[in-house]
């Protein structure tokens, strides 16, 4: 049992929960606003992870792997899921807006499928995997029993400052009143003079900068990337964002921990329950709490 | 209107089948198979440059029974049911008279059941798992099965590496790595040694740490991990991260130059068994390598070695059996004794190789020959 609940397996778990976390948020923050399930929100993760890998690529030209290539590297990942998010919602999402709700959901599909084999197709991209470049020297340290790289560091990191960062504009800024307020009725914000589709948009951005950075990290951590990554993490992030709570910012962080955590335990336990146990907690989730721990029927959702 | 556009889809459709026909009298056809996309697609492209290759060499010689060789090459995705696809179509449209391939033993098990239900004869290039010959007498292979793959793994992690305690890593979706795992776990265990740790992950994931830092609490001396390169280089970097310093150890799978590209320092000082080494100085294997150096500008890897024998066996038995008739291509595939580059071919009971393996060691980023072990 020692090596199932050991302090190595709880980093593994954090690592792996971080991840999930940025791309749930997505998810839930998606979900708040205009209650849509976007299943393509994985493959924005994967259009992140390629953006990452080009911006190396380009950048490496007149610049060495380092901190200020990291840096910049993010930020391009970041923009590029967040270019897509926009496109996607503009092209696909926005004219179906008040259309019934399951033809956005089968257009998620839809733009999910479009993703993934325009990616495979491109002769610059192509189906094979490609491994992630290492962007940054790797340092171990010993932490009590655990070992722990600094690439864990990064991911917590980059995780948390985007996670507070996201906080912050949601409960202190006018876009992130206007979000709320999007969130709990769209008809009434549109008569209070706030543009509505401006803020769908804006939310979209933030949502796919959010998978792009998790691109980033997943390439960095994990160094292979595919046009089908998006896939199973994306699942898994849902059930997240399901698990805390769909629509429940903090929600999504926490079932994004419990996921990853769980995940590991299981793994450590048996290695074929690892990629079952997220949806057998989906199905408890769903049976026991349907609206997840923080989530709430009367609740501000965003 | 509806029925005429069929009638004229069946008309253009018949045309077609009969084109077929009277071009097969003027040329022998085979079928090639090969994962040119996917997770091994970098064993896809050295198979199908290894079957090229044999081919031209034909071609140039006057061909099979003085016609000349065409070859319908297919890609497996590396996905048993698009093998399945392929190998149909292969024989029911383009009515190859063999088939060569394919790469995984998961693909070659979905072809083989066609193959020999059409008794079209089949030479799997690299499929080691044993029972891919096993599904009938029109399927053979021109690689060395799991067992013996295994098992000399694991005398080398005994004997040479004098490690006591191994551990196993394997891919459960996956039948090649799971047998290879098996057989090094049976003899390990048969010499002396004990197995502390065996754990298999799913297909396709990219994160292996929860397992590895299982198998790591046992303490191993050496790791055997008999994935594919892919997931090779990802647990490699991942069980360093997690502190292991010791040699890890895997079969043919790890044979892609993106193990070093994408395993980097992970790899070095690691092991693996292999078909064959181009640094063999046997005339043979000089002579394919410069040959594929000159036409590819890259040097052969095993896979590609395994396509160029595994289609001269075969359009060689075509030639001694004087037809393109199935069963006479069958009996006189069985007869073979064929010296090719991996190695001298003869064929068991079951339709499997007896030959020799060599190991290879990663140093300096680069392979390099450690020695050959008899079987």
């Amino acid at each position: 049992m020692g090596s199932i609940f050991s302090a190595q397996q709880i980093v593994n778990g954090l690592q792996l929960g971080a991840i999930y976390a940025l791309i749930a948020l997505g998810y839930t923050m998606v979900y708040g606003i205009v209650r849509l399930i976007n299943f393509a929100h994985g493959d924005f993760f994967m259009v992140g992870a390629y953006a990452a890998y080009g911006a190396f690529y380009l950048f490496n030209f007149f610049l060495p792997a380092g901190g200020a290539m990291a840096f910049i590297v993010l930020i391009l990942a970041m923009a590029g899921g967040a270019a897509i998010a926009l496109l996607s919602n503009q092209f696909a999402y926005k004219p179906l807006r008040y259309k019934p709700r399951l033809s956005s959901l089968v257009t998620a599909i839809g733009v999910s499928m479009l993703l993934e084999y325009t990616f495979s197709a491109m002769p610059f991209i192509g189906p094979s995997p490609r491994g992630f470049p290492e962007l940054l020297a790797k340092k171990m340290f010993h932490i009590g029993s655990a070992e722990v790289s600094n690439y864990v560091m990064i991911d917590l990191l980059v995780a948390a400052a985007l996670m507070i960062g996201l906080t912050f504009l949601i409960q202190r800024t006018p876009m992130g009143k206007a979000m709320r307020a999007v969130s709990q009725d769209k008809d009434a914000a549109k008569l209070m003079g706030i543009d509505v589709e401006k803020v769908i948009a804006f939310t979209f951005a933030i949502g796919g900068s959010f998978a792009g950075a998790a691109g980033l990290l997943a390439g960095l951590t994990y160094p292979r990337i595919q046009p089908y990554m998006g896939i199973l993490p994306g699942l898994k992030a849902f059930i997240a964002a399901v698990l805390g709570g769909i629509g429940n910012v903090p929600g999504a962080v926490l079932g994004a921990f419990i996921m990853g955590l769980a995940e590991t335990f299981a793994t450590a336990y048996n290695s074929l329950l690892g990629e079952g146990i997220a949806f057998v907690i989906l199905i408890v989730v769903l049976l026991l709490r349907p609206n997840g721990i923080l989530g709430e029927k009367t609740a501000d959702k965003i | 209107m509806k029925s005429s556009i069929i009638s004229a889809f069946v008309a253009v459709a018949l045309a077609g089948s009969f084109l077929a026909c009277d071009k097969s009298s003027k040329e022998i056809k085979v079928g090639g198979v090969a994962p040119a996309t996917g997770e091994a697609a970098t064993f896809g492209a050295s198979t199908k440059n290894g079957m090229d290759m044999a081919l031209a060499e034909w071609n140039a010689k006057g061909g099979v029974l003085t016609k000349p060789v065409k070859m319908s090459f297919a890609d497996d995705k590396g996905d048993p049911a698009e093998a399945a696809t392929v190998w149909t179509k292969l024989i029911e449209q383009d009515k190859v008279c063999a088939v060569i391939g394919t790469v995984m033993s998961k693909c070659s098990l979905a072809g083989a059941p066609i193959s020999q239900n059409s008794k079209i004869p089949m030479i799997a290039t690299s499929s080691t798992n044993p029972k891919v010959t096993l599904v009938g007498d029109y399927i053979f292979r021109v690689c060395f099965i799991d067992p013996f793959q295994g098992t000399v793994g694991a005398k080398f992690a005994f004997d040479e590496l004098k490690a006591k305690k191994a551990a196993c890593l394997f891919d459960v979706g996956n039948d090649y790595t799971k047998g290879l795992s098996e057989f090094f776990k049976a003899k390990f265990t048969a010499l002396g040694g004990e197995v502390v740790g065996y754990e298999g992950h799913a297909t396709g994931t990219t994160d292996f740490k929860a397992q590895l830092t299982k198998l790591l609490a046992t303490k191993p001396d050496v790791l055997y991990v008999s994935d594919y390169y892919n997931d090779v280089a990802l647990i490699a970097k991942q069980a360093r991260e997690l502190g292991f310093k010791g040699p890890m150890l895997g079969g043919d799978g790890w044979d892609s130059p993106k193990l070093t590209e994408v395993g980097g320092a992970a790899v070095e000082g690691c092991f693996f068994t292999n078909h064959y080494s181009q640094e063999d100085t046997s005339p043979v294997v000089v002579e394919f390598v410069k040959n594929y150096k000159a036409k590819y500008n890259a040097v052969p890897d095993a896979l590609a070695a395994l396509g160029y024998d595994a289609t001269n066996m075969m359009l060689d038995a075509i030639q001694r059996a004087g037809s393109t008739d199935g069963d006479k291509i069958k009996d006189a595939m069985a007869k073979a004794d064929y010296k090719g580059v991996t190695g001298q071919v003869k064929f068991d009971g079951d339709r499997n190789p007896v030959k020799s393996a060599v190991i290879i060691e990663i140093k300096g980023g680069k392979q390099v020959y450690k020695t050959t072990v008899n079987p």
